[in-house]
């Protein structure tokens, strides 16, 4: 099969990066893959174009360290799968590639990964080292977003009206770049991500989107990755406001920064996915007293959530006034809330009333 | 000694419960105070009095001589014996060959093995100078005759009490008189007696007195006893002294003949006899009033200092001078004097005290040495049949013998892989019998404890197949002999227990004996070795004898740990080249698919790295130990002084 240009350019990554290996270890030293280093202490917030970016901290992984050996080892072996994968032009989950690296080494008792946890940072290692898409390594995560919405898009040539998708909605596949996914005709004005499957399905049920000409989509908590350039997609080609509606509680706040500005631990792929632009709509730690919901519904934080409440004060992109000032209360009262809790004040509380209130006061924090 | 101490609160505790359990009878009620009547005059009891011979005595007492039971009696019955045979080689300059043989009359019988108590003929033969005819008699038929009694020089036997005693027990046991065959040399005639012990005179009665006209040896001596013994219980602690025996005497062929096995040899690991050990006279700070005393009555000196000079070491014209005038006696004061005034002998005796006098000689002591203590252990690691300790708790106790049912030999714990074939042989490593053993000793110099020279030696075996989860097998050894009962009570294990193991990288339980796959010798050899009784089964805890005990086992302990810290190396190294070698062939085989070449050539550049590689790493490794052993060196030690 003939390969593309991205292709053959991801394949030519991995081929070097084996040859340096081997380079390394003709000349009898040492030899060792490159990363990026993924934590928080390599990320720096771009003021400018308000996303999370990866600092240049690189950490070399030897093969002849006992600490690192192992690793060593299952970066090649990941990488040699990918670059099987890439040339049969087949695309796996994740897991999938977990199975198909894993087995036991020589007569030993060990395994070459024991668990997926172990298989999926080496990929995120691989992505970062060789400045790789996931999808250029024809690997997918389990997809667990749901969209509907007044929109037609077309998947792998197939035609679908997002207008049709009865209860279930459209599953967001992970890989959504141009090449498999293009937008058809829309009528809608702007596009709301919920934190839950839950609260997404209440506002199709509620036929939210028709009323609104809204697009909803929801990530399953921490929005993946298709989600989140999705709706990456929808604002830049589309040109649609993205509003986030999630619980009241310290994580919540973190799904929306990720969504706006992208994650620590893919920092490396902010710019394509992030949406400096995105409204945080909800739930306010204001809203328990401007929606009057009951204190019996609230949840007491826990050591865990204050600790990391206290955490995002200090976030450089946590830093607007009003920001501080969700946070403090939220630390202040002590308590948290579901988006379930609007519930307590009718069914549709929340597609009826709480959100187009919001919408229409513009009580958002941008 | 605090565990005396301990010993004997426990025993006024028992006599406590015991009271308890038995309340005092309910007084009577007072009667009236009666005069006493007298029950015997001192003339009934004079015709009672009458003098207790020491055969009469043994009879009664026979534990005190080491014939407690019949399986300890047929371990003393073969060790006085041996102990006896190898003296006289020794004094004679001979290289000592000694067959010791055990038959099982009731086997020979019936065929089949005596179960428990029976009857047995226990033989010994030497070659050693053999017994003048006109001595015999003396030797084996009357108790407390000996020569090695009145002179100070390092030897097995020492009161004269020995074979005399194993000839008593068999006659007490079986009614069979000890049979001696000896020849003092060629075309010098062979004696065979039979001797039997008057025991109520103390004196020899000679049942049987042929010349042989032929005999195998040229010289030598074959005594035989027959005895009541229990080979079944007793066997595995005769086995054990035997191969001690030829441990600790590596100038010794030694055959071992036992009912229904096969004949056991430990041939010679040197053909060098042992140093000559010389007698030296008594130093004066050892001497003991009652000891002075008669000493003074035996001294054919005209003057005190007379005596003083020819009957103790170290003592000159001017020091005899100075003891005198120190103990305020007159320069012209009689030995004979002195022999029947106790005042006069108590003031001699401080005077001595009080005097500085030059310590003994010391180059009258035979250590085994260094070099023959390490071929012996080697030797006698090749020749055991046992595995290791076999005991519960990893040590033969005879004293146990009778609380112990017979039991499989022990198996050996598991053993650390052996090191691979590559790896060079460390310095002090032994490979015996397929394993690898580190072969450690120190000999100290000698040092003197009431006035006797003395010396000590340590000897550890570490590694093989002894087993790593059991108390170490401790080996005791007083002038060659093994010490095989009372371990607990001796002077020996007393200093290796307080020696303080951790640092030297084995556990240690507090208060107990180190934790590890070793075997430790420790020799004491002296002119008189202190004995806490007259089977001469434990070391008396002679703080100057503890001392020396403990700095031969600290200088052993700090080879031991240097081993170990190498080995724990060398573990660590095919440990992690084990690693790399694991995941290279992974890693070869992976580059290989994705540069499209074989992955052979690939694994190959790998693997020279990998050499290359852990030898640098291994030298920061190796850093990080030394370090960490540092740290425990500097630890407080329990009981290490600096000399
Ligand atoms: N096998 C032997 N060869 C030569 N002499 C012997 C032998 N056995 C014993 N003797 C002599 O008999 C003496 C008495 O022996 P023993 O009763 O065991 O007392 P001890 O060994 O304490 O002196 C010894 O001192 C030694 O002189
Ligand atoms: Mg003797």
């Amino acid at each position: 099969m003939r390969m593309d240009a991205v292709s053959k350019k991801t394949v030519g990554k991995i081929e070097k990066l084996a040859e340096s290996v081997l380079r390394a270890v003709k000349g009898g030293g040492n030899p060792f893959v490159e990363i990026p280093v993924r934590s928080l202490a390599n990320v720096r917030f771009n003021e400018k174009k308000r996303v999370v970016e990866l600092g240049n901290q690189r950490q070399k992984r030897y093969f002849f360290n006992v600490a690192m050996a192992k690793k060593f080892m299952q970066t090649f072996l990941v990488s040699d799968a990918c670059k099987e994968l890439i040339e049969s032009g087949k695309t796996t989950s994740i897991r999938d590639l977990y199975y198909i690296t894993k087995h036991t080494i020589g007569d030993s008792k060990q395994n070459t990964f024991e668990e997926q946890d172990e298989s999926d940072p080496i990929i995120e290692d691989i992505e970062v080292a060789l400045d790789t898409l996931r999808e250029e390594l024809h690997l997918f995560a389990s997809r667990k977003g749901t969209m509907v919405g007044p929109i037609t898009i077309r998947d792998s040539g197939d035609t679908i009206d997002l207008r049709r998708m009865g209860s279930g909605g459209w599953g967001v596949p992970s890989i959504v770049e141009e090449n498999v996914i293009q937008f058809g005709r829309h009528e809608a004005r702007y596009v709301l991500l919920v934190e839950k499957d839950a609260v997404w399905s209440r506002f199709n049920e509620d036929k939210f989107w028709k009323r609104q000409n809204a697009i909803i989509i929801h990530g399953g908590g921490q929005p993946p990755r298709g989600v989140r350039r999705m709706v990456q997609r929808l604002h830049r080609e589309l040109g649609l406001p993205v509003y986030v509606l999630v619980d009241n509680d310290p994580w919540g706040f973190y799904i929306y920064s990720v969504v706006k500005q992208g994650s620590i631990n893919l920092a490396f792929e902010s710019m394509r996915m992030a949406v400096p632009d995105a409204r945080f709509i909800g739930l306010s730690s204001f809203d328990k007293v401007t929606y009057r919901l009951p204190s019996n519904v609230a949840i007491k934080m826990d050591d865990g959530d204050v600790a990391r409440a206290k955490q995002m004060l200090a976030y450089p992109w946590f830093q607007a006034k009003q920001w501080q000032a969700e946070i403090q209360e939220m630390v202040r009262s002590g308590v948290k809330y579901e988006l379930e809790a609007l519930s307590r004040r009718g069914i549709s509380f929340i597609t009826e009333e709480y959100l187009p209130t919001k919408l229409k006061e513009k009580d958002w924090i941008a | 000694m605090a565990a005396k101490a301990a010993k004997a609160d426990r025993g006024t505790r028992q006599l406590e419960l015991v009271a308890l359990a038995n309340p005092p009878p309910e007084p009577e009620p007072a009667a009236e105070p009666r005069k006493p009547k007298r029950r015997a005059t001192a003339e009934e009891m004079a015709s009672r009095q009458r003098e207790i011979s020491i055969s009469e005595f043994f009879t009664k007492n026979r534990h005190l001589l080491g014939f407690d039971n019949p399986s300890k009696a047929l371990l003393t019955t073969i060790k006085e014996a041996v102990d006896n045979s190898l003296d006289a080689c020794e004094e004679a300059g001979i290289l000592p060959e000694i067959t010791i043989e055990v038959r099982d009359l009731g086997f020979e019988g019936s065929g089949e093995l005596t179960k428990g108590e029976g009857r047995f003929v226990v033989a010994v033969e030497d070659n050693g100078p053999g017994i003048v005819k006109a001595q015999a008699p003396k030797i084996f038929g009357k108790l407390l005759y000996g020569s090695k009694f009145h002179r100070l020089k390092q030897s097995r036997g020492q009161q004269g009490i020995g074979i005399s005693a194993a000839a008593m027990y068999g006659q007490l046991t079986t009614g069979q008189p000890i049979r001696v065959v000896s020849r003092t040399g060629k075309g010098k005639p062979t004696h065979s007696f039979d001797i039997q012990i008057d025991t109520r005179k103390n004196a020899p009665v000679v049942n049987r007195d042929e010349t042989l006209d032929d005999w195998h040896q040229e010289h030598g001596t074959r005594v035989e006893l027959e005895i009541v013994a229990n080979w079944q219980s007793g066997q595995k602690f005769v086995n054990r002294y035997v191969e001690h025996t030829a441990l600790a005497n590596p100038h010794c062929t030694v055959h071992y003949l036992r009912p229904k096995q096969a004949r056991l040899s430990f041939p010679r690991a040197t053909g060098e006899l042992p140093k000559e050990a010389l007698e030296i006279r008594p130093h004066p700070h050892g001497v003991e009033l009652g000891a002075l005393m008669t000493m003074a009555g035996d001294s054919k000196s005209r003057d005190v200092r007379g005596f003083l000079q020819s009957s103790f070491s170290r003592v000159s014209a001017q020091v005899a001078g100075e003891i005198v005038k120190n103990a305020g006696l007159k320069d012209r004061l009689r030995p004979r004097d002195i022999a029947g005034d106790r005042d006069l002998a108590e003031k001699l005796h401080k005077g001595i005290q009080a005097t500085k006098i030059m310590a003994p000689p010391t180059n009258c002591l035979s250590p085994i040495g260094d070099a023959l203590m390490r071929r012996g252990l080697v030797s006698f690691l090749s020749v055991i049949e046992t595995d290791g300790p076999d005991g519960e708790d990893g040590q033969l106790d005879l004293d146990q013998v009778a609380k112990k049912k017979t039991r499989g030999k022990g198996k050996a714990a598991p053993v650390p892989e052996p090191a691979p074939a590559d790896a060079e042989a460390e310095e002090g490593v032994e490979k015996i019998k397929g394993h690898d053993y580190f072969i450690a000793t120190v000999t100290r110099p000698p040092r003197v404890y009431r006035g006797n020279p003395f010396q000590v030696e340590v000897g550890l075996a570490f590694g093989g197949s002894w087993p790593a989860d059991k108390p170490v097998e401790l080996f005791r050894f007083a002038n060659r002999v093994p010490l095989l009962f009372q371990r607990s009570a001796c002077g020996i294990t007393d200093a290796v227990v307080k020696t303080d193991w951790r640092n030297y990288l084995l556990s240690q339980p507090k208060g107990s004996l180190p934790v590890g796959p070793m075997a430790l010798l420790v020799h004491i050899a002296s002119v008189w070795v202190p004995f806490t009784s007259e089977s001469k089964e434990a070391v008396a805890h002679y703080p100057e004898i503890i001392r020396e005990i403990q700095l031969a086992a600290q200088e052993c302990g700090r080879k031991l740990a240097a081993h170990i810290r190498k080995r724990q190396h060398a573990d660590y190294q095919s440990q992690r080249r084990s690693i790399f070698e694991l995941y290279i062939h992974e890693v070869a085989e992976a580059i290989g698919k994705i540069v499209g070449r074989s992955p052979d050539p690939i694994r190959r550049e790998f693997m020279k790295v990998a050499e290359k590689v852990t030898e640098a790493d291994l030298e920061s490794q190796d850093a990080k130990l030394e370090e960490a052993a540092e740290k425990t060196a500097k630890r407080p030690r329990r009981s290490e002084e600096d000399e």
